[in-house]
């Protein structure tokens, strides 16, 4: 440590610092060595990115990436995952299988796992035709309102997704309403009466005129299913006339087409796909959407 | 160019550094900090705060699990984060302000990489010697049994340092006493050993052979420093015009002509970080102060006035060398820059006890349904869909009670219970559907959007708490 002489200017007692001999235009470049640990520390991560690309999938081949030697893929995770949430979930499933849907009070954990259950086998299973937020569409029933066409207490909506409706199992709910009009078995005039009718029951404009002959063709014809004053019969999944809430639309050519054409709507038998778990699960979550009686 | 123009050294090997012992009222006050951040470390998880019987008696704890966060009397959830990052800004204003007023005092004194690499240069000076003895031993080539037992010692003893400081942060994260119940009995979650295993290496390491590695090639905050500093700052410095020219006093030297420095190498073997002061301001220098506590020492031993190498700031330079008194040491501090930092600090520290004290015990966030908007019933009323996120703050299951204002003809259906209340877990929340209803052909089930209030009420105590929505309506 020579400092003498030179010790004027603190700056300059150091040593001057090293160049690496690079001179451009008379800026000379600094050699300030960079500490050896980090040169350690980048040939570690080169070692240990190798042996994660053979330990993981890496590398692209012609036909998809090499897989591995731990044989992990993140397909692999999910269905671990998956298996893990089922193992978890195997006893509430099982108590849930066995229960009388009725019997599960709201706001138990019973309950309110059947309800988020419901609701992924809902948007997996139901939404196609129901919709995302159960509101239904033309022909497919709104789930939130509180008209029901074969009940809407939660064993009954259990029963409807369990066996369905219309479809070719022997325990679906099933009816039929006759072809009025492809069958000729009502006058063309006579429809156009009904529907006045119909559309009186209703509570929409109408033709008085018609509709006071629309009462006898209902009273002989409709009325067996739908009810003298056209309120429906749940037994028989007959549509409600007399409410505001039509299935497939409750205007004058809508009707007239329902009258002539009939409708026929269905619905599979979910308990051929879903486990007893599920369906009641569905049930109680269609049940507390805001409709369930 | 040619292979000889390449340098020889593009990598350097670390110098070991043998810092010298010290005392002085820097030291001492580094000391005290020590004792204290470490103090408030190991203590805090252990301290217990009564909080009823359903939520945890920890008075600081971080509850992942629950996303909750206690702090005594204090609990935060997650949505009110903003806590959280409110008290960040003030950190780092607080960091802004320390470093414009007296550069890197936080790297100097309250750092944990400082404040422990202190404690390990402390173990090792009890274990192995002062610097001139650690010097010897590791100039010693041979590993006999003295070298081998003073290093497996020290090592053991930083072991057993970074282990506690593995278990100290751990013990945040849950019931400390369970935690360590189960910890010594083999029960805890593998994620407690894990964490404690890496903070356990990571400080032995950091602590024990990285040091000021960490400080000057790992950390951005030198860097960050380095351009909050400015000619007011206070920072260690040396009074070059006072102390050269250096020369080691001899009988047949003329001290007259000599500077005070005695070139004692005081201040340099007393460095952490291993550099000289006397060459000014250095992208090192963590300003712990203890070559002033050094130098200050030799000073009295050889009858100088102190402050050699004091803190000082770059404008009173040229008065100081023109022999002018430099700037008191408030007027330094008290300047726009630092009074503009204190005022913001406030700012945030007085909104966040603001928002601490406004905040209510019940809360909801309410979230319209909007597929569908509306739903016809079947006797022609509206009803829209609410998902209502309902929070109960409170230690024990509260009532709480869902009505609307807006029109008096609008009724209020909640899903799943007979009357319009529901109970809410104790510190917790129920995400509750709730219907509201406008009567056949009434002026809101005919309107477009009609804005509504939604109420929640606490039974027990009748607090309430709304939010504003809307209600759609069957326009046409």
């Amino acid at each position: 440590m020579s400092n003498q002489g030179k010790a004027k200017d603190p700056q300059k007692t150091k040593d001057q610092v090293e160049t690496t001999g690079h001179s451009w235009d008379g800026i000379e470049e600094y050699n300030n060595p960079l500490p050896r640990w980090w040169l350690w520390t980048f040939y570690l991560c080169i070692i240990w990115g190798v042996g994660y690309s053979i330990a993981y999938p890496a590398w692209p081949m012609l036909k998809g990436a090499t897989t591995g030697l731990l044989g992990y893929s993140t397909r692999g995770e999910v269905a671990e995952d998956i298996k893990s949430f089922d193992a978890m979930n195997a006893e509430i499933n099982a108590e849930l299988a066995a229960a009388d849907v009725t019997q599960i009070a709201p706001n138990t954990p019973l309950h309110d796992y059947a309800t988020n259950a419901g609701a992924a086998v809902f948007r997996a299973q139901c939404l196609q035709c129901h919709g995302s937020g159960a509101a239904g569409a033309k022909g497919y029933p709104n789930l939130l309102d509180n008209d029901w066409l074969w009940g809407g207490t939660v064993d009954e909506i259990a029963y409807s997704i369990q066996h369905g409706i219309r479809n070719e199992t022997d325990d679906a709910r099933y009816s039929e309403m006759p072809r009025f009009g492809v069958d000729e078995l009502l006058e063309p005039e006579q429809i156009d009466q009904v529907v006045e009718f119909v559309l009186q029951l209703s509570g929409s404009e109408f033709d008085a005129g018609l509709s006071i002959a629309g009462a006898q063709v209902f009273a002989d014809n409709c009325s067996a299913c739908h009810g003298a004053k056209g309120l429906g019969d749940r037994d028989q999944g007959a549509p409600n006339l007399a409410d505001a809430i039509w299935l497939y639309g409750g205007d004058r050519e809508t009707l007239h087409e329902t009258v002539s054409e009939a409708r026929f709507g269905v619905m599979p038998a979910w308990g051929q796909r879903l486990t007893q778990a599920e369906v009641n699960a569905a049930a109680i979550y269609v049940h507390t959407r805001g409709g369930g009686e | 160019m040619s292979s000889k123009d390449i340098p020889s050294k593009l990598y350097k090997a670390r110098e070991p550094i043998f810092p010298r012992r010290v005392s002085g009222q820097f030291r001492n006050l580094k000391w005290i900090i020590m004792i204290l951040t470490l103090g408030v470390y190991y203590i805090s998880p252990w301290l217990r705060f009564d909080r009823g019987p359903n939520l945890p008696d920890q008075a600081i704890l971080v509850d992942m699990a629950h996303r909750r966060f206690f702090f005594f009397w204090i609990e935060i959830w997650p949505h009110e984060f903003y806590f959280i990052a409110g008290l960040l800004i003030m950190a780092g204003l607080g960091l802004f302000l320390f470093t414009s007023a007296a550069g890197r005092v936080w790297c100097g004194y309250a750092c944990p990489q400082t404040v422990w690499t202190d404690l390990y240069i402390l173990v090792e000076r009890w274990i192995e010697g002062d610097r001139n003895a650690r010097l010897r031993l590791h100039r010693q080539k041979k590993l006999d049994f003295r070298k081998a037992r003073l290093r497996l010692t020290k090592w053991l003893v930083w072991l057993l340092i970074g282990l506690a400081t593995g278990g100290a942060w751990v013990f945040y994260f849950t019931d400390a006493p369970t935690l360590l119940r189960e910890l010594l009995t083999g029960q805890a979650h593998p994620v407690a050993y894990l964490t404690m295993a890496v903070l356990t290496a990571t400080t032995f390491f950091f602590g024990g052979f990285a040091r000021e590695q960490i400080c000057i090639y790992a950390c951005p905050w030198p860097r960050i420093q380095a351009a909050m500093m400015d000619e007011d700052t206070l920072v260690v410095g040396y009074r070059h015009w006072r102390g050269e020219p250096r020369e080691k006093h001899r009988k047949a030297v003329d001290t007259s002509a000599l500077g005070d420095c005695i070139d004692c190498m005081a201040c340099v073997n007393v460095c952490p970080v291993g550099i000289d002061i006397r060459d000014g301001q250095q992208l090192e220098c963590i300003t712990c102060a203890l070559c002033i506590d050094a130098c200050d020492d030799v000073m009295d031993k050889i009858g100088k006035p102190r402050g050699l190498i004091d803190y000082m700031a770059l404008k009173d330079e040229p008065a100081e060398i023109a022999g002018q008194s430099p700037k008191p040491v408030w007027k330094h501090i008290l300047r726009p820059r630092t009074i503009m930092y204190s005022a913001l600090w406030a700012a945030v520290g007085f909104a966040l006890v603001f928002a601490l004290f406004i905040r209510s015990d019940i809360d909801m966030t309410v979230a319209p349904v909007r597929n569908p908007t509306f739903v016809t019933l079947s006797d022609g009323s509206i009803r829209n869909i609410y998902d209502v996120r309902l929070r109960n703050k409170h230690g024990d299951d509260r009532p709480f009670e869902m009505s609307v204002t807006g029109d008096d003809t609008l009724q209020v259906v909640v899903e799943g219970v007979s009357d319009q209340t529901v109970i809410v877990p104790a510190d917790g929340t129920k995400l509750q559907r709730v219907y509201v209803i406008a009567g056949p052909k009434s002026s809101l089930a005919t309107t477009d959007r009609t804005p509504i209030t939604l109420w929640v009420t606490d039974r027990t105590n009748d607090d309430r708490a709304f939010v504003a929505t809307v209600f759609n309506g069957k326009a046409n």
